[in-house]
């Protein structure tokens, strides 16, 4: 039980200091993931609704494969496929060879690609619950699209959308689990490790699934007071 | 360009190979999970607090922590419990297929749980009042009022979970099981030809989700008591004049 107290304490032997570090980047790597995702998720949603036909279909294609797509194999695919891929364009071209890219920003981009997908899937449905009439009262008013986005669409979409995207963010703060494949010393890796080098699997595993139900008790707290301030003015 | 048209089959035809394991891990976990969760939706409307007490704390737990990490719990944190180590049930927990069954049937229990119990909710109330009036009690009502409006309502939602599903089955190949993902990383270490592998597995991840998305659309489908069974025919745009 001693034992149990000094590994997992401060000290010198200590694992608190590795853990809390990795939980801060666990957070970070999700934070970029969900970022990438909204915005690319934005941008896809607009090729849904409003592109030419080739990009609308180019982006409902988008969806289905990075929705039937283990998120472990986008990872695998971009950390090892990449640069892969690199080395050959590289060799075709003569460039310098590339080492082996960045896990955090590989692990952030493939975890952004796949919440993406889900995230254009919620922009949709947001944009679809403003009634038709205030786009056409928007450019009666002599409303630009990008002005008509900014005054009548974000207010309104950003508040219907905030509970589903409460629910990515999980996911993604979950999926961020899997970039430890990629060796980013981040929770999940830092547990794995830590059970490893000192044979407590049972012990770190069980800190690691505690500190992940923090964030997430955390993160779903913050959603639902973000929900509620957003719709403070609906209340009457 | 030969070679690689060579190369790429021969990696499906091993791929292919690792299909059943997959789909096993997704039928054995999928039923359990499902059965699972039945029981979970009857303990979330228990009388007494206990049960929903226990339901509660049972979804916060699996679906607040990442999957892999419950696999990687169940797989090597057991073994170093004593009394799974030296008893009986050391025979399933040193295999990843049970482990990963196991995992997978906790957590993704929890979610269908929550699924159902919104179906359950959206049960329009008055149905059950009239079943109640009609004389109909416990097991009657559910099957006859309950059970054929809460698979409707949960359909669409319970599909999306097993896509998910199918996707999480690729996490066994991290506890070395040779599933899809598990025989892909294997040929890679052999080949080195990553980019080729690893999509001809998403491709095949995509062909079962897909197959199992049509097959859950046609099942949605034919529940569909709104819609009309067989549509009516067009009218005719211009009547033959009758003489």
């Amino acid at each position: 039980m001693m034992d149990d107290l000094a590994i997992l304490g401060f000290g010198p032997d200590g694992w608190a200091p590795l853990l809390l570090k990795g939980c801060l980047l666990t957070l970070a790597v999700s934070a970029a993931s969900m970022a990438i995702g909204t915005v690319l998720g934005i941008l896809l949603a607009w090729a849904r609704l409003k592109g030419p036909r080739w990009l609308r279909r180019a982006a409902l294609v988008y969806g289905v494969i990075l929705r039937g797509v283990p998120e472990l194999l986008v990872i695998l695919l971009l950390y090892f496929g990449l640069p892969s891929l690199i080395l050959s364009l590289s060799e075709t071209f003569g460039w310098e060879a590339p080492g082996l890219p960045p896990p955090f920003l590989i692990g952030s981009v493939s975890v952004g690609l796949v919440s993406a997908a889900y995230q254009a899937e919620i922009f949709r449905g947001g944009v679809g619950a403003i009634p038709r009439g205030q786009f056409e009262a928007a450019r009666a008013m002599g409303f630009s699209d990008l002005m008509c986005f900014h005054r009548i669409v974000l207010p309104q979409v950003a508040r219907v959308v905030l509970p589903a995207l409460g629910n990515v963010w999980q996911f993604n703060l979950k999926d961020s689990a899997l970039i430890a494949v990629t060796g980013l010393s981040e929770l999940m890796r830092t547990s794995l490790v830590a059970a490893g080098s000192t044979r407590h699997p049972f012990l770190f595993f069980g800190v690691a699934m505690a500190l992940y139900l923090v964030l997430t008790t955390l993160s779903s707290t913050a959603f639902h007071y973000g929900g509620r301030y957003s719709n403070r003015w609906d209340r009457g | 360009m030969g070679e690689h048209l060579t190369f790429i089959g021969s990696v499906t035809a091993q791929l292919v190979r690792a299909v059943p394991v997959t789909l096993l891990i997704l039928a054995v976990s999928g039923v359990c999970a499902t059965v699972l969760a039945t029981g979970l939706t009857a303990m979330s409307v228990a009388r007494s607090p206990l049960p929903r007490l226990v339901q509660r704390t049972w979804t916060f737990l699996f679906r607040g922590t990442p999957l892999i990490l419950q696999i990687f719990m169940i797989y090597y944190g057991f073994a170093m419990v004593p009394w799974i180590r030296h008893g009986i049930l050391w025979a399933a927990f040193r295999d990843p297929v049970f482990c990963t069954c196991l995992a997978m049937t906790c957590c993704c229990s929890a979610y269908i749980a929550e699924i159902f119990r919104g179906a359950l909710a959206a049960v329009p109330r008055g149905e059950i009042e009239a079943g109640r009036a009609c004389g109909m009690t416990g097991f009657m009502l559910l099957r006859r009022v309950i059970a054929p409006s809460l698979i409707r309502i949960a359909l669409p939602s319970y599909s999306n979970e097993i896509i998910m599903m199918t996707k999480s089955t690729s996490l066994a190949s991290t506890i070395t099981v040779l599933d899809i993902t598990g025989v892909a990383q294997q040929v890679i270490a052999h080949s080195y030809r990553t980019l080729e592998v690893f999509c001809a597995a998403a491709a095949l991840y995509l062909l079962i989700n897909a197959t199992l998305s049509t097959l859950l659309t046609a099942l949605e489908r034919r529940l569909d008591v709104d819609r009309a069974p067989t549509p009516l025919a067009p009218i005719p745009p211009t009547l033959e004049p009758l003489s």
